[in-house]
């Protein structure tokens, strides 16, 4: 379903992603971990075209997304729902309004058949009666759920989770892991989700791959990363505050202040 | 010789800093030209945003009318009082009208109206969009296949350039009939004398001029707030820097610009 290939973008000096190679087969969640900063968030925004790579290509059912125009990329994307780290609802537009955004901009159907099919996806993520609300008005697990309504309006055939549990108590990430499940059973769609919560990769993953400095280190089940043989992905995914990824860090924190 | 060898330093450093200086200068005069071609493609193409070119005028032209009412009212009133001190001197109180007029429509009506509403609705642009752009709903319309600039940027440029002129209008009236108050009721003119000198000079050139500079203004505000906005970086300190840039480039543009039309046009 999406192939990514070589890919590497540079923001200035700072070389983000370095050739990434990964490949997301049709129906599979796939969960990329890593830290801050491994460029996991310019990852995901590669996928849907928000960023363009520097080399390397990306293809989405077959057709590279790196090589088209920005009108045709906007008919690739509707293949495509997201939800973002902080929900990123409209706040000047009601709860309904952004649930319906994107079948205003791309069906002819009537506002109230639009409100109609926001309740519809509302009562999916489990909301209700929260249609005339502003965004401003709605705790942030309800936000997430109404992103979560807003990325699923346009039945799309694959869904991107930037961080969706982090920000969330416990209990709130627990439920948004189960919706993400769900979505999955219930639409049938690939996903691909970014994290650095453990506790949800296990639990949404079919697999897991982990970026770490621009590369993919490892990828593979659950099972596989739990039982991983590589220094980083064990201490990435045990937690811990010894290991190579530390000794790296501290390493360059040396280099720098030797300049 | 160190001492020499630590003033190359200095130069090459300030000369350092200076290219930088032009290089940024340079790249952002690109990416805000880039942007209004971009909205400029887009203008023209379907779907159209009405709702949301609607919400902008009201949002740069209804909401700013109060304001600039009050300061072209009391602009022309000044005006009325400074010309009367000078050209009594020489006998001339008669052109006081004239005077007010012309300065109104060529001049004082679209700038003081193009900084007001760079001030209001230029910086509220800025804030807008950036707000927008750190909280990442810019990248979410891209998700729902909207293309930003269509949908956030147009819309504030059309409510610019078809906005300002209107208002420039409304304060060249204001100014004008400030000026005659001034002048009936504390400098003793006669009204018909007085409103007879502004009609018999003034051109329709003056007004037109006034008007074209506004429409041009109006851009200025709109893509400077846009494009301040637009590529915010650095969450709220970003969006604080980008409100007062727009402010602060967008006022120096017009008074720059202003020169310029005013040299080369008419």
């Amino acid at each position: 379903m999406i192939k990514i290939v070589e890919l590497s973008k540079s923001f200035g000096e700072n070389h983000v992603l370095q050739g990434v190679d990964l490949e997301i087969k049709e129906g599979e969640s796939m969960v990329v971990i890593g830290g801050s900063g491994s460029g996991k968030s310019v990852l995901i925004k590669h996928i849907i075209g928000i960023l363009r790579p520097d080399t390397g290509r990306i293809y989405v059912a077959g057709e590279d997304i790196a090589q088209v125009s920005e009108h045709e990329l906007n008919q690739v994307r509707k293949k495509f729902g997201m939800l973002f780290q902080a929900a990123a609802l409209f706040d000047s537009l009601s709860v309904w309004e952004n649930v319906g955004f994107g079948l205003k901009q791309h069906t002819r159907l009537s506002n109230k058949e639009i409100r109609e099919k926001a309740r519809e996806k509302l009562a999916m993520v489990g909301l209700y009666d929260v249609e005339d609300l502003r965004p401003s008005e709605l705790s942030g697990g309800m936000q997430k759920r109404v992103g979560l309504a807003r990325a699923i309006a346009m039945e799309p055939q694959i869904l991107l989770y930037d961080e969706p549990t982090t920000g969330l108590d416990p209990i709130n990430a627990d439920m948004i892991n189960n919706l993400i499940i769900d979505m999955r059973e219930k639409l049938n769609v690939t996903s691909v989700a970014i994290t650095h919560d453990m506790v949800s990769a296990y639990k949404i993953a079919d697999r897991i791959a982990m970026l770490y400095r621009g590369k993919i280190l490892q990828i593979g089940a659950p099972s596989e990363i739990q039982a991983t043989e590589n220094p980083y992905v064990r201490q990435f995914i045990a937690g811990s505050a010894v290991g190579p990824i530390t000794e790296d860090l501290e390493k360059e924190l040396m280099e720098r202040s030797a300049k | 010789m160190e001492n020499k060898g630590q003033g190359t330093g200095y130069v090459s450093d300030f000369l350092e800093l200076l290219g930088g200086w032009i290089l940024n200068g340079i790249e952002e005069i690109g990416k805000v030209i880039m942007l209004f071609f971009n909205a400029l493609v887009w203008t023209f193409q379907p779907p159209f945003f009405f709702k949301n070119t609607i919400k902008q005028m009201l949002e740069v032209g209804v909401h700013s009318i109060p304001v600039v009412l009050i300061t072209a009212t009391f602009t022309g009133m000044v005006l009325a009082l400074q010309t009367h001190t000078g050209f009594q001197r020489f006998n001339a109180e008669s052109l006081v009208g004239t005077v007010v007029a012309l300065s109104m429509t060529r001049e004082l009506g679209p700038v003081l109206t193009g900084l007001i509403v760079a001030g209001r609705a230029g910086s509220a642009m800025a804030a807008e969009l950036g707000t927008m752009r750190v909280t990442e709903q810019i990248d979410a319309l891209y998700t729902l296949a909207t293309n930003p600039i269509k949908y956030l940027v147009v819309p504030r440029l059309i409510a610019g350039l078809v906005m300002l002129p209107i208002m420039t209008v409304l304060s060249d009236i204001v100014g004008i009939y400030g000026g005659l108050f001034v002048s009936v009721t504390i400098l003793d003119a006669n009204q018909t004398v007085y409103l007879r000198r502004t009609w018999d000079y003034l051109e329709y050139n003056d007004i037109y001029s006034g008007l074209l500079k506004a429409a041009v203004f109006g851009l200025i505000i709109s893509l400077i707030g846009c494009y301040k906005g637009f590529y915010t970086q650095g969450g709220a300190e970003g969006v604080g820097k980008a409100t007062t840039g727009s402010v602060v480039i967008s006022s120096m543009l017009i008074l720059i610009s202003d020169y310029f039309m005013t040299a080369i046009l008419f």
